[in-house]
């Protein structure tokens, strides 16, 4: 039944782990071809990768794990899924229903355990109502903000036999709603026709509202020519070949992005939600501008900053209304403070705060990536990242034209993401470049999956930027703790190309400057998995850097600036 | 739904209305909760307010739609606008959850609650419980030569100054079910 309700929701990949509680699933799917079961090594790593198939297609990613530690080493993954808001929906077995509370072998109170990592959870109790739950669950996955959910199956109602209805996309009382409030939509519009520093600031929601809303926004910022800035999760959804494009903003973002956020008199966010890694000091945050807040979850509004312009509703039906407005009101806007604004920002962009002086006995990181895009720009290619430095140089060094081309752990940060993610985009596109950039300390966390790529000839490619520490752990020691580097380096770390070889994949090393090119080459070439291990500089710091506790405005650009910077207040955030 | 004398949308003051005064006031506030009537209902709303530390001052929860299988809980909260606010959007965010209504702002209400005193004395001090009793209109449930259960409905204000009485006359136990409340009129 359970297989048959996947066949219907249009499933057909599953990332999973068979074990006692979730047998009978397992022996319906071994009688059938329609729905791929991917054998991973860790259920972690199936819930990262169902998340990599998710973002990389749109679709849901769908789970399945037996019960107890099945169960329990899949709640990182949801945890993770619910804080970017990933559609996935996750099976677990349990132990029959007359023996739920007995504490029996491999038992655990699942529902209760993934109640607040959850979007919602269902423990199924009666057969009859199996497929039911099945529907529903793939449509709260999907609707409204997506999120991750789970239906505990018992094996008495496995094996049991029942009535299967049809999915029905009516049937559920859960329906969010998706178109804005006209009113709320127009105040915008007359905003927007007067703003002389305006900007866009999106998220993970353009992406997560489908590619109409990439068209739709695509179509808004070339109209009005106003500069757009996005989050670590929504790059992509605006080309950053695009004119108006300014970079990534936040934490470590760039300084044109930031500064045009602190400078300007009407901020337009369009599915992102004020994370303390966009916003800096919440008081020094963006103090001259009108704020707008376009999001399909009410809880989002006024939640960390408080917004002037409310619009609740899905970020595609918003925009397409905003269009219709703004056009029907004779396609007005300063124009002429708006090139002066143009004006300011390319006086930042002059800066140029990601320039670096690349090594040449040493490899620098930037240089590594910005080789790697240099390289690979142009191709299919999708990038997974891990957790750290080296996923906020990728967030700045790569470029993304497309949406669902970038996969990274966002709000939860889980270190061991990348690369069972890269797995899952992989599976979705068989044809397509997927490289995960990763550090070494974060891609130990899930490198059993390297199993799963070689036993499924999946050619992910494993860019590790090897600087033997924690690295952002260590910059934070740097500039925080007196230069004491608590446990932030690795001094047993396994030869990687070894490694590789001994799963039976391809290990390439690089460590001189001159060879990079050819190396990164190799890896490209190469018609299979590899573990790519590039040393790189070990002291290497990420700029530029909003230091805790501080605004915008007081960004640090390099290694001068960085001597007690981060005050007490600051350094209790993380 | 209209036996429960809610109306969908009935105020404009949904839980979409989103523009709150930010202030540091602290405020009181009565939530009901309209919620599908399924396992586990309760733990999502009690650990929505543990996990966002939001407070909970009363709570009571009962079925009161047999056949639509809705139950309605009424909470007690405290927060600065902005707190409650988010509390009753993240309210509204869980599937399980079918309306949210603030009843502080949407308009008049009634609330009530229910308790039980049990007072244990003689002589004078017996004479005079059972007196006050009547004034408060608290009704006598069970009687033994040496103590009385009191049963009193009314507002918290109520309930409390009756049992601040009971104190000094032989009161040892109390139990209260936390508020109910409902909008005035139709």
């Amino acid at each position: 039944m359970l297989v048959q309700a996947l066949k219907d929701q249009g499933v057909d990949t599953v990332f999973g782990y068979p074990g006692g509680a979730v047998l009978p699933i397992y022996d319906e799917i071994f009688q059938q071809n329609d729905v791929r079961h991917v054998l991973v090594r860790h259920e972690q790593g199936a819930v990262h990768a169902a998340e990599g198939y998710a973002r990389s297609t749109g679709k849901p990613g769908v789970v399945l794990v037996t019960s107890g530690p099945g169960a329990t080493n899949a709640v990182t993954g949801l945890t993770d899924a619910l804080m970017d808001s990933i559609p996935i929906v996750v099976f677990t077995g349990q132990v029959p229903t007359f023996m739920i509370g007995s504490d029996a072998f491999q038992e655990a109170d699942t529902v209760g355990i993934t109640r607040p990592c959850t979007k919602h959870n269902w423990l199924v109790k009666d057969t009859n109502t199996l497929s039911g739950v099945i529907h529903e669950a793939f449509h709260v996955a999907t609707s409204g903000r997506p999120g991750p959910v789970l239906v505990d199956i018992p094996k008495d109602v496995q094996f049991a036999t029942g009535t299967y209805t049809k999915p029905s996309p009516t049937a559920s009382h859960y329906q969010p709603r998706v178109k804005g409030d006209l009113e709320e939509i127009t105040e915008l519009v007359a905003a927007m026709e007067k703003a002389k520093r305006p900007v866009f600031y999106t998220g993970g929601g353009v992406i997560n509202s489908g590619p109409a809303a990439s068209q739709l926004l695509r179509e808004l910022v070339d109209a009005t020519g106003f500069p757009i800035t996005s989050t670590l999760m929504g790059l992509g959804a605006y080309p950053a070949s695009g004119k108006n494009w300014l970079g990534m903003l936040g934490m470590h973002g760039l300084y044109e992005a930031n500064l045009a956020m602190h400078d300007c008199d009407l901020l337009i966010n369009i599915g992102a939600r004020f994370d303390d890694r966009i916003t800096g000091r919440i008081d020094a945050f963006s103090p001259k501008s009108t704020k707008a807040h376009i999001d399909i979850d009410p809880s989002s509004i006024n939640k960390v900053i408080k917004t002037d312009i409310p619009i609740v509703g899905d970020v595609a039906h918003v925009l397409e209304d905003m269009l219709k407005v703004w056009k029907s009101r004779g396609r007005k806007t300063n124009a002429e403070a708006v090139a002066k604004w143009h004006m300011k920002i390319n006086d930042w962009r002059k800066v140029d705060c990601l320039a670096f002086t690349a090594g040449d006995k040493t490899i620098k990181p930037q240089q590594a990536l910005a080789r790697l895009e240099a390289l690979t720009k142009g191709r299919d290619r999708y990038i997974t990242t891990e957790v750290g430095q080296h996923q906020m140089w990728a967030a700045q060094y790569l470029t993304f034209e497309d949406p669902n081309r970038w996969m990274t752990s966002g709000g939860l940060g889980t270190m061991g993401y990348g690369f069972p993610a890269s797995i899952g985009v992989q599976m979705a596109h068989p044809e397509s470049l997927v490289i995960n950039v990763a550090g070494e300390a974060s891609w130990l966390m899930n490198m059993q999956e390297m199993g799963t790529a070689v036993q499924y000839r999946l050619p992910v490619k494993q860019f590790i930027l090897n600087n033997e520490r924690l690295g952002m752990v260590r910059q934070w020691q740097e500039l925080l703790h007196g230069e004491r580097y608590s446990h932030s380096w690795s001094e047993a770390l396994p030869d990687f190309v070894k490694l590789a070889e001994a799963f039976g994949a391809k290990g390439i090393i690089c460590k001189d400057p001159a060879d990079l090119d050819d190396a990164i080459m190799e890896m490209i070439d190469h018609d299979g998995p590899v573990i790519f291990d590039c040393l790189v500089e070990k002291h290497e710091n990420c700029f530029p850097m909003i230091p805790s506790g501080k605004a915008h405005n007081e960004m640090l650009l390099g290694e001068a600036e960085t001597q007690g910077v981060i005050q007490a207040g600051g350094a209790v955030l993380v | 739904m209209s036996a429960l004398h809610i109306k969908k949308g009935a105020t404009k003051h949904s839980a979409y209305n989103l523009r709150p005064s930010f202030s540091d006031v602290q405020e009181r506030h009565t939530i009901a909760v309209l919620v599908e009537n399924e396992p586990g209902v309760l733990a999502r709303v009690i650990g929505l307010f543990s996990g966002r530390g939001y407070n909970i001052e009363s709570l009571t929860v009962a079925e009161v739609d047999h056949t639509g299988h809705l139950s309605r809980i009424t909470i007690v909260t405290t927060g600065t606008p902005q707190v409650i606010e988010q509390i009753k959007a993240q309210l509204g965010r869980i599937v399980s959850v079918h309306e949210v209504h603030d009843l502080t702002v949407e308009g008049a209400s009634v609330e009530r609650e229910l308790a039980m005193l049990k007072v244990v004395g003689d002589g004078e001090k017996r004479v005079e419980a059972l007196r006050l009793a009547d004034i408060f209109r608290a009704n006598v449930v069970d009687s033994t030569l040496s103590s009385f259960v009191f049963e009193i409905t009314g507002a918290p204000e109520k309930i409390d100054a009756f049992a601040d009485l009971m104190r000094p006359l032989g009161l040892s136990e109390i139990a209260r079910t936390g508020i109910a409340a409902l909008m005035r009129g139709d």
